[in-house]
C-alpha cells in the first residue's frame, strides 16, 4: 500500500488513480499511523510553499514526514513535494523548508527590464510538456549507485513530462541530481537521495511516461 | 525545450458532449470521458471541458464527469463554466481537475481571482477572456496617438487603433473593459494562464484573431491559449508563430475528425513548431 499525504493541497485523486492504473494500491490519507505503516509514501502538492508548510504543520504531519524518511521508507515528492524537501524557498520572502535536501528554491526570472515591450521569451509559470535529461546514476562522492537509479527504467532519455511551476530547486550537492530540464536555464527536474525520489513534473499527468514512473516507484516499494 | 500545446475543448451540457462528436469506434460519443480518453491516447497535451449547463440543479453533474475522467485520463484537465465560488473550485480540484477557468466571476469581482490564486495557487487559475474587436476613434484619438509609437503595427490603414473589449455570457454582455489591460490586471491578481477567445472568430473557422492574440501574449508574462476560429492546421500554425500563443485550443476540427491530434502535430513539426510527438 502506498500512502499519499493529504494536507489539503491540490489534485490528489489523479495521483491515486495513476498508481491504481499501474497495479499499485494507494490511499489518500492524513493519518500519521496509516502513513507510517505504508510501503511507500508520496508527498504531492501544488500551490504556495508557505501555505503547504503551514498545512503540513497544522496537520501535525511534519514529524511524520521526517520519520518516514528516517525509517528509510521509499518516498516520492511531486512538484511542491520536491521543493518542500529543501532548506528554504524564496517564494514571497524566505521560508524554511524541511531541510532534508540541502539547497534553495528560487523563481524563474526572465525579466527584460530595459525594454518594456520586448517579448518575454519564457513565460512563468513554466507550464506544459518539457523533456528531461537523465543524469548519471553513480555518485561521484561515494561511487555507489543510488538506490533509486532504476526509477527511470523503461523511460528513454528526453522523454516528455508535464510541468507547471514558477520556482525550481538548486541543490547544493550535485550528486542528488536525477535529471535536468531546459527552460531558459537548465534546472534540476528531479532528485534522488537515499530513499527519496522527488520530481518537479507531474508523473500523474504525464501519460505513458508518467505512469511508467509511478509503476517503477510502486515496484520499488514492494521490494 | 518546452513544447507548444494543443488542447481539444469539449462543450459539456448536463454531463453530455454538446454537438455530436464524430468518432468511429467510440462506445458513446456523447460521454465526455470516452472522448477525453481518445484524445489522451492520441497525444493531446491537455483537455478542457467547458460546462454550459444552464440549470443550477445540474451543476454537480460536471463534478461527476471530472471524477470519472480522473480515473481514466492522465493528462492535465481544465474545467470552465459557471465557476462562482472558492468551493466550486475546491470541488473540481478534489474531483480531479488540475485547472479551472473563470470568466464572468472574474469580471464581477476581480478580487475573486486574487483569493482563488492565493488559496489554490496561480498554476490552477486560468482566466478566460472573451474579446470582441472595436475601433478607437474620435475623443479616444489623443490617447490612441500616445500609444501609436508603441504599437504601430497594430494600426489599421485608416489610422484607427485596434482595441478589444471584454464580453461575458458567451459574448452577449459587454463590460467596457479593454482586453489587453484586463489581461495585465488578471496577471497581477495571480492568474496563471489566459484562455483568450475571439468572439469575432469563434465558430467561423477563419482562423484565430492573430492581432488580438499577439497583443495579449506579448503583454503578459503568463502563458496564453489562443481560442476561437481554428478551421484548419495552418490556423494552428499561425496562432503559434504569428499570434505567439503558448497553446492553441480547438474544438470542431478535432471533434469532426477533420484532423487527428497526431496529424496536427506532424504538420506543425514539419513547419518548425516545437511540439510533443
Amino acid at each position: 500500500m502506498i500512502a499519499i499525504i493529504d494536507y489539503g493541497m491540490g489534485n490528489l485523486r489523479s495521483v491515486q488513480k495513476g498508481f491504481e492504473r499501474v497495479g499499485h494500491e494507494a490511499v489518500v490519507t492524513n493519518n500519521p499511523q496509516e502513513i507510517l505503516s505504508a510501503d511507500g509514501v508520496v508527498l504531492p502538492g501544488v500551490g504556495a510553499f508557505k501555505d503547504c508548510m503551514r498545512n503540513l504543520e497544522n496537520g501535525r504531519l511534519i514529524d511524520t514526514v521526517y520519520k518516514v524518511i528516517e525509517n528509510g521508507k521509499p518516498f516520492l515528492g511531486i512538484c511542491l513535494g520536491l521543493q518542500l524537501l529543501f532548506t528554504e524557498s524564496e517564494e514571497f520572502g524566505i521560508h524554511k523548508g524541511l531541510d532534508i535536501v540541502k539547497g534553495r528554491v528560487v523563481k524563474f526570472s526572465f525579466n527584460t527590464p530595459n525594454s518594456e515591450l520586448q517579448t518575454p521569451n519564457f513565460k512563468v509559470p513554466h507550464m506544459g510538456w518539457n523533456s528531461i535529461k537523465k543524469s548519471g546514476q553513480w555518485s561521484v562522492v561515494s561511487g555507489q549507485k543510488n538506490q533509486f537509479s532504476s526509477i527511470y527504467e523503461g523511460i528513454p532519455d528526453n522523454s516528455f513530462f508535464y510541468f507547471v511551476h514558477s520556482y525550481y530547486v538548486i541543490p547544493e550537492d550535485d550528486d542528488v541530481i536525477a535529471s535536468t530540464t531546459d527552460y531558459g536555464v537548465e534546472f534540476v527536474s528531479s532528485i534522488y537521495k537515499d530513499n527519496i525520489f522527488a520530481c518537479q513534473f507531474h508523473p500523474e499527468k504525464s501519460q505513458e511516461a508518467g505512469l511508467k514512473l509511478l509503476k517503477n516507484f510502486g515496484d520499488f516499494c514492494k521490494c | 525545450m518546452l513544447t507548444r500545446r494543443i488542447i481539444p475543448c469539449l462543450d459539456v451540457k448536463d454531463g453530455r458532449v454538446v454537438k455530436g462528436v464524430k468518432f468511429l469506434n467510440l462506445r458513446d460519443a456523447g460521454d465526455p470521458v470516452d472522448v477525453a480518453e481518445i484524445y489522451d491516447r492520441e497525444g493531446a497535451d491537455e483537455i478542457t471541458f467547458l460546462d454550459i449547463t444552464a440549470s443550477h440543479e445540474n451543476r454537480n453533474i460536471i463534478i461527476d464527469v471530472v471524477y470519472r475522467t480522473a480515473e481514466r485520463v492522465f493528462m492535465p484537465l481544465t474545467v470552465g463554466g459557471g465557476i462562482r465560488t472558492l468551493d466550486d473550485i475546491r470541488n473540481l480540484l478534489k474531483a480531479g481537475a488540475d485547472k479551472v477557468s473563470v470568466n464572468t466571476a472574474a469580471v464581477k469581482d476581480p478580487e475573486f481571482v486574487k483569493r482563488a490564486s492565493e488559496r489554490f495557487g496561480s498554476q490552477c487559475i486560468v482566466v478566460a477572456i472573451d474579446a470582441k474587436k472595436i475601433q478607437k476613434t474620435g475623443d479616444r484619438r489623443q490617447k490612441a496617438e500616445k500609444k501609436e509609437n508603441l504599437n504601430s503595427e497594430l494600426r489599421t490603414p485608416n489610422s484607427e487603433l485596434l482595441r478589444w473589449e471584454v464580453f461575458t455570457h458567451g459574448g452577449r454582455n459587454p463590460t467596457g473593459l479593454d482586453a489587453v489591460e484586463w489581461s495585465q490586471r488578471m496577471e497581477e491578481y495571480g492568474a496563471g494562464e489566459i484562455l483568450l477567445t475571439s468572439m469575432d472568430r469563434d465558430g467561423t473557422k477563419e482562423g484565430y484573431d492573430i492581432e488580438l492574440t499577439k497583443n495579449i501574449s506579448e503583454t503578459v508574462g503568463i502563458p496564453v491559449i489562443a481560442s476561437g476560429g481554428a478551421g484548419n492546421l495552418q490556423h494552428l500554425y499561425e496562432g503559434f508563430m504569428e499570434g505567439k500563443a503558448d497553446a492553441v485550443l480547438a474544438a470542431s476540427i478535432f471533434h469532426y475528425r477533420e484532423y487527428t491530434i497526431k496529424e496536427a502535430k506532424e504538420f506543425l513539426r514539419g513547419k518548425g513548431v516545437n511540439v510533443r510527438l
